[in-house]
C-alpha cells in the first residue's frame, strides 16, 4: 500500500471511530447510572472535568449530531409543543426533548447531568443551564470568563481587541481562577474524590500537545491546494478536538492529522482529491447548515470551491487555535490564564472577527468569504452582516451572505441557497476570467 | 473586599478639585448641571397634562430633552438595556440616557443584522446612524447573545467610543463582587476620560443620594400601582417612569414629588377589572398602546418594565467605598430579570412572588419578538403558574407593532373567563400544553 493510500483520508476514519466511541461511553455511562458532567466547546473546563475522570456530555454536539442525521425535527417539535418558540435555539430545543426521551440519541443514550459547567461566552448556555436545574436539579456551575470590553478601530482593520489595561487582564485571571477553584471544590463534592493536581497537570500536558498540532494543522491549510475543507472535515476535527481533549487518544489522533496533512501538502492532494480541481478559495464564518450538511458542502465543492479556513475553527475549538501552553509548573494559576484567553479568543472571534478575517484573507489568499448567519444562533450570527461590509472595504473579495439555520429545516431551502451560491461562483469564476 | 481604583486614585495624592467633589451631575466641568431645565412641563399644572407632556417626551424620537442638555454643552452617556450604574456617568457630570430604541422607521440600520434579530437592536442602531440619538459613549452588556455584538457594530459605524460592561452571570462565586467593583473602577475610567474630569468618592455619594431618592420615589409609585391601582394605568405609571430615563435625576425626582401626591389624591373609583402583573419588559418595551389596551381590562399592579431603573431594591449605603456599595446592591438587594443568571434567583419563583406581593390574580407573561432569554422564560413561568393554578396570558410583541386589536380580543376573552367563569390555567380547552386556548396567544 502507497504512502497515500495509508495516509489520506485516515483522519476522517480515525475521527469517525474516535467520535462513535465517545458516543458509546456515554451510552455505557448512561446505562450504569454513572454522574456526567455536561458543558459547553467555549470554556469546557474540560481539564478540571477530566482531572476527576467524570464522562463529559457536549449539549452542542450531541444536538448537532441529530441534525446531522436527519432527526431534529421530531425534537424540535417536541420542544415547541411544551412551550418553546420556533425562534429560540435549536440546539438548546433539541437537547430539551431529549431530556424527556431519557437521553434517546440516534448515536446512542446520553446520560443525565450531575454536573453542568457553563460559560458567558454565550448567554444561551446559562438558559440551557436553567433548564437542567429545573428538570433534574442539577448543580450548575457558571464561570464569568469577562471579554474585551473595549473594541478599538483600526481604519481598514475594522474593531478588534483593544484592551489598554494589562492590570486589568491579571484582575480578571485572579477572578477566572477563584472561580475554577470553586469548581474545583463542586466536583469534589459531586464524585465524592479528592482533588488531584497532577492528574490535572497530565490532562493539561495532552490539551498543550493536542493545541500544537491543531495549530499546525490550521497553518497547513495554507498551501494549494488545501489538504482538508475547513468547513467538512473541520467540523469533524472540532468534533474530536472536544470531546477528546485532554487525552491521549485526542492527542494522538491530531499528531496523525497532522502527518497526513503534511503529506497531502507535499503530495498535492487537495481536499477535493482527484475530483474537482480546487478553483476558489474561501473563507466560511458562521456554523454549517447540518440539516443539509453534505449538501451544503456540495453547493461549494462542485464549483471547485474549498474552504480554506473556517471561523468555527477558531471559535468552536476550545481555544485550541491562541498561541498559547499551559505552565505546567502553576497548574490552576495557568489553567485561568488559558481559559480566559480561549474564551476572550473565541468571544473576539464571534463579535470583533473583521481583523482576524483580514489577515486570513491574505495568509491563506482566500477570493471570497462566505457568512453564514442562523437563525438559532444570535452569538454567532448578529454581527455578521457588519462584519461583512467591514471586510469589504478592506480586502477586494468577493463575500456571500447566506442566512438559514443549524437546526431547523423549516428555514432552510436548498433552491433558495443554490441560487445564491451559484451566483456568487459565476461572480468568481468572471473575475477569475476577466483577472487572466 | 479590595480598595476600588476611586479610593486608591484618592490615597495617592491626585484628590479632585473641591469644585469637582460636590453637587452631582454637571456642576462641573463645564457642563449644563441639574439646573438645567430638560422638562418643559408645568408641574404645578394639570396632572393629567403633565402626564400628556411626559408620554410626548418618552415617544419622541428626536430626544428633545437630550438634544437640549448637549446644546447647552453637556455629554451624553448612552446605556443598553438592562441595567446601568447611571451613578457614575452622573457624579462625572455626564447625562446618563437609557438606549432603549424606539418607534422609527428603519432605514439605515436592518441592512447592518441579519433577519433573525429583535427590533430594539435595530431601532437603537438606527437612531444613532440618523443622528438622532448619538450619545458621546455608548455601553452595552452581554444580556444577551445579541446585545453584547451592539459594542462591534457601533465601533465599526460610529465615531462614537463602545464598550461592554461585564456584569458577573457567577453572582454566586464569592469573587464575583470584587470583580465588579473592580468592572466599575474600569468604566468610571472610562467615563472620566470622555467626561474630562476626575470623579471622586464624593461625587459618587452625593449621585447616589439622588438615584436613592429616585428609585424610593419609583418604589412609591408602584406602591399606588400595588394598592390603588384605579388611580394609575399602567400605561401613564410608564410614562412617568421613562422619562426619567431622558432627563437628570434630580428633575425627574422634582417631578415625582410633584405628581406622587396628587396621584394618590385621585378621585377615581376601583372598577371590574383583572389584577395582573406584566412580565416581559425587561428590555424591549412594548409600544404605550399596548399598554393602553391592557389597562382597558386590567390593572396592572405590578410589572417589569424597565427593571433596569428600579434593579436596586434598597437605598445604597454611602459610608464607605461608594463603588464597591454599587456593586454589592447589583448582587445582593436587586430584583431580577431573563438576563441575569442568579442560582438565588430562580426566575419562575420570583414571578410568583411578584405575584403574590401584589395581590395579582393573573399574568401577561410577554416576549418580545426575537427575545430568546424572553421567549426562554416563557416556558418556565407557564409551567410554574401552571402548577400554582394562576391564569396566565402569552403573549409577543415588538415596539414597531400598531394594531392591537387582536391582541384585545383576546385578552378580553381570557380576562372574561377569568371574571365570569372563574377560568383559570388548566382548563379544559388547552393547547396541548395543559393551558386554556385564551392563554396561547402568540
Amino acid at each position: 500500500m502507497s504512502t497515500t493510500t495509508e495516509l489520506v483520508g485516515r483522519g476522517a476514519r480515525d475521527g469517525r471511530r474516535l467520535f462513535e466511541g465517545w458516543f458509546d461511553d456515554l451510552t455505557a455511562a448512561a446505562e450504569e447510572g454513572r454522574p456526567a458532567a455536561y458543558t459547553f466547546v467555549m470554556g469546557s473546563l474540560c481539564e478540571v472535568l477530566r482531572s476527576f475522570d467524570m464522562p463529559v456530555v457536549f449539549p452542542e454536539i450531541h444536538s448537532l449530531q441529530m441534525a446531522v442525521r436527519r432527526v431534529a425535527d421530531e425534537y424540535l417539535s417536541e420542544a415547541e409543543d411544551r412551550g418553546f418558540s420556533p425562534d429560540v435555539c435549536g440546539y438548546v430545543k433539541a437537547d430539551y426533548a431529549l431530556q424527556l426521551r431519557g437521553g434517546e440519541h440516534p448515536m446512542g443514550r446520553i446520560p443525565k447531568p450531575s454536573l453542568a459547567v457553563l460559560t458567558n461566552a454565550c448567554n444561551t448556555y446559562l438558559k440551557w443551564g436553567e433548564i437542567w436545574e429545573r428538570l433534574y436539579d442539577t448543580p450548575v456551575m457558571t464561570l464569568d470568563i469577562p471579554g474585551t470590553r473595549r473594541p478599538v478601530r483600526i481604519e481598514g482593520m475594522g474593531p478588534g481587541n483593544g484592551e489598554r489595561d494589562p492590570d486589568g487582564q491579571e484582575r480578571d485571571r485572579r477572578y477566572v481562577e477563584g472561580q475554577i477553584r470553586e469548581l474545583i471544590g463542586k466536583c469534589e463534592e459531586v464524585t465524592g474524590r479528592a482533588f488531584d493536581v497532577d492528574r490535572l497537570r497530565e490532562v493539561m500536558r495532552l490539551t498543550n500537545d493536542m493545541a500544537e498540532s491543531w495549530r499546525d494543522l490550521l497553518a497547513l491549510n495554507r498551501s494549494r491546494p488545501a489538504g482538508f475543507d475547513a468547513m467538512l472535515e473541520g467540523t469533524i476535527y472540532l468534533g474530536v478536538a472536544n470531546v477528546l481533549r485532554g487525552t491521549e487518544e485526542g492527542a494522538a489522533y491530531f499528531r496523525d492529522l497532522v502527518e497526513e496533512m503534511e503529506h497531502r501538502t507535499q503530495a498535492g492532494v487537495g481536499a477535493l482529491g482527484g475530483r474537482t480541481e480546487e478553483r476558489h478559495r474561501l473563507l466560511f464564518v458562521g456554523v454549517p447548515c447540518y440539516p443539509m450538511f453534505r449538501r451544503f458542502y456540495e453547493l461549494f465543492s462542485e464549483w471547485g470551491g474549498v474552504f480554506v479556513s473556517s471561523s468555527y475553527t477558531w471559535f468552536a475549538s476550545g481555544g485550541l487555535d491562541e498561541p498559547f501552553a499551559y505552565d505546567l509548573d502553576r497548574p490552576i494559576e495557568s489553567l485561568a490564564e488559558g481559559v480566559l484567553r480561549s474564551v476572550r479568543h473565541a468571544t473576539d472571534s464571534l463579535m470583533f472577527q473583521d481583523r482576524a478575517l483580514i489577515r486570513a484573507v491574505d495568509e491563506f489568499e482566500a477570493d471570497g468569504v462566505v457568512y453564514h448567519p442562523i437563525k438559532s444562533c444570535r452569538t454567532v450570527s448578529t454581527g455578521l452582516a457588519a462584519s461583512r461590509r467591514a471586510v469589504l472595504d478592506a480586502r477586494d473579495v468577493l463575500c456571500l451572505y447566506i442566512e438559514s439555520d443549524m437546526m431547523d429545516r423549516r428555514v432552510v431551502s436548498e433552491a433558495q441557497l443554490k441560487n445564491r451560491i451559484d451566483a456568487f461562483f459565476e461572480g468568481l469564476e468572471s473575475r477569475k476570467r476577466r483577472s487572466a | 473586599m479590595g480598595t476600588s481604583e476611586t479610593q486608591r486614585r484618592d490615597g495617592d495624592g491626585t484628590e479632585p478639585r473641591a469644585a469637582e467633589t460636590r453637587g452631582g451631575a454637571g456642576s462641573a466641568g463645564g457642563g449644563p448641571g441639574p439646573a438645567l431645565r430638560l422638562l418643559d412641563l408645568p408641574l404645578d399644572g394639570d396632572l393629567d397634562e403633565i402626564v400628556r407632556g411626559c408620554r410626548e417626551l418618552v415617544e419622541d424620537t428626536d430626544f428633545p430633552t437630550v438634544r437640549r442638555w448637549r446644546e447647552a454643552g453637556g455629554k451624553v452617556l448612552g446605556h443598553f438595556q438592562v441595567y446601568f450604574p447611571e451613578e457614575l456617568a452622573h457624579a462625572a457630570g455626564m447625562l446618563p440616557v437609557k438606549v432603549r430604541g424606539g418607534s422609527v422607521e428603519r432605514r439605515e440600520a436592518d441592512s447592518h443584522f441579519g433577519s433573525y434579530i429583535c427590533s430594539v437592536l435595530r431601532t437603537s442602531l438606527e437612531l444613532a446612524l440618523t443622528g438622532r440619538l448619538v450619545p458621546d459613549l455608548f455601553v452595552t452588556h452581554p444580556i444577551c447573545d445579541a446585545a453584547r455584538n451592539l459594542a462591534g457594530i457601533w465601533t465599526r459605524n460610529l465615531d462614537v467610543p463602545a464598550e461592554i460592561l461585564y456584569f458577573p452571570q457567577n453572582p454566586n462565586s464569592a469573587f464575583s463582587a470584587e470583580y465588579l467593583t473592580a468592572e466599575y473602577a474600569r468604566v468610571l475610567s472610562d467615563i472620566e476620560e470622555v467626561a474630562g474630569r476626575r470623579v471622586g468618592e464624593d461625587d459618587l455619594r452625593a449621585s447616589i443620594e439622588v438615584f436613592d431618592e429616585n428609585r424610593r420615589r419609583l418604589r412609591e409609585l408602584y406602591a399606588i400601582k400595588r394598592e390603588t391601582p384605579w388611580k394609575l394605568p399602567v400605561d401613564q405609571a410608564y410614562v412617568l417612569m421613562a422619562v426619567g430615563g431622558l432627563v437628570s435625576r434630580e428633575e425627574h425626582n422634582e417631578l415625582l414629588r410633584a405628581v406622587l401626591p396628587r396621584i394618590r389624591a385621585r378621585d377615581a373609583r376601583p372598577q371590574d377589572r383583572m389584577r395582573v402583573v406584566f412580565e416581559g419588559g425587561f428590555c424591549e418595551q412594548p409600544p404605550l398602546d399596548l399598554l393602553g389596551a391592557i389597562a382597558e381590562f386590567c390593572y396592572v399592579v405590578d410589572d417589569d418594565l424597565l427593571i433596569g431603573l428600579r434593579w436596586i431594591l434598597e437605598d445604597v449605603p454611602t459610608d464607605g467605598d461608594p463603588l464597591e456599595a454599587l456593586a454589592t446592591a447589583y448582587l445582593e438587594s436587586s430584583s431580577y430579570s431573563p438576563v441575569q443568571h442568579d442560582l438565588r434567583k430562580p426566575k419562575e419563583a420570583m414571578l410568583l412572588e411578584r405575584i403574590r406581593a401584589s395581590d395579582a390574580d393573573a399574568a401577561i407573561v410577554a416576549a418580545a419578538k426575537m427575545c430568546e432569554p424572553g421567549l426562554d422564560e416563557q416556558v418556565a413561568y407557564s409551567d410554574a403558574l401552571e402548577e400554582e393554578g394562576i391564569p396566565f396570558f402569552l403573549t409577543e410583541f415588538e415596539e414597531q407593532m400598531r394594531n392591537f386589536n387582536h391582541l384585545q380580543i383576546q385578552l378580553e376573552t381570557f380576562v372574561e373567563n377569568h371574571l365570569l367563569f372563574g377560568d383559570v390555567a388548566g382548563g379544559s380547552e388547552g393547547d396541548g400544553a395543559g393551558r386554556p386556548a385564551t392563554a396561547a396567544a402568540r
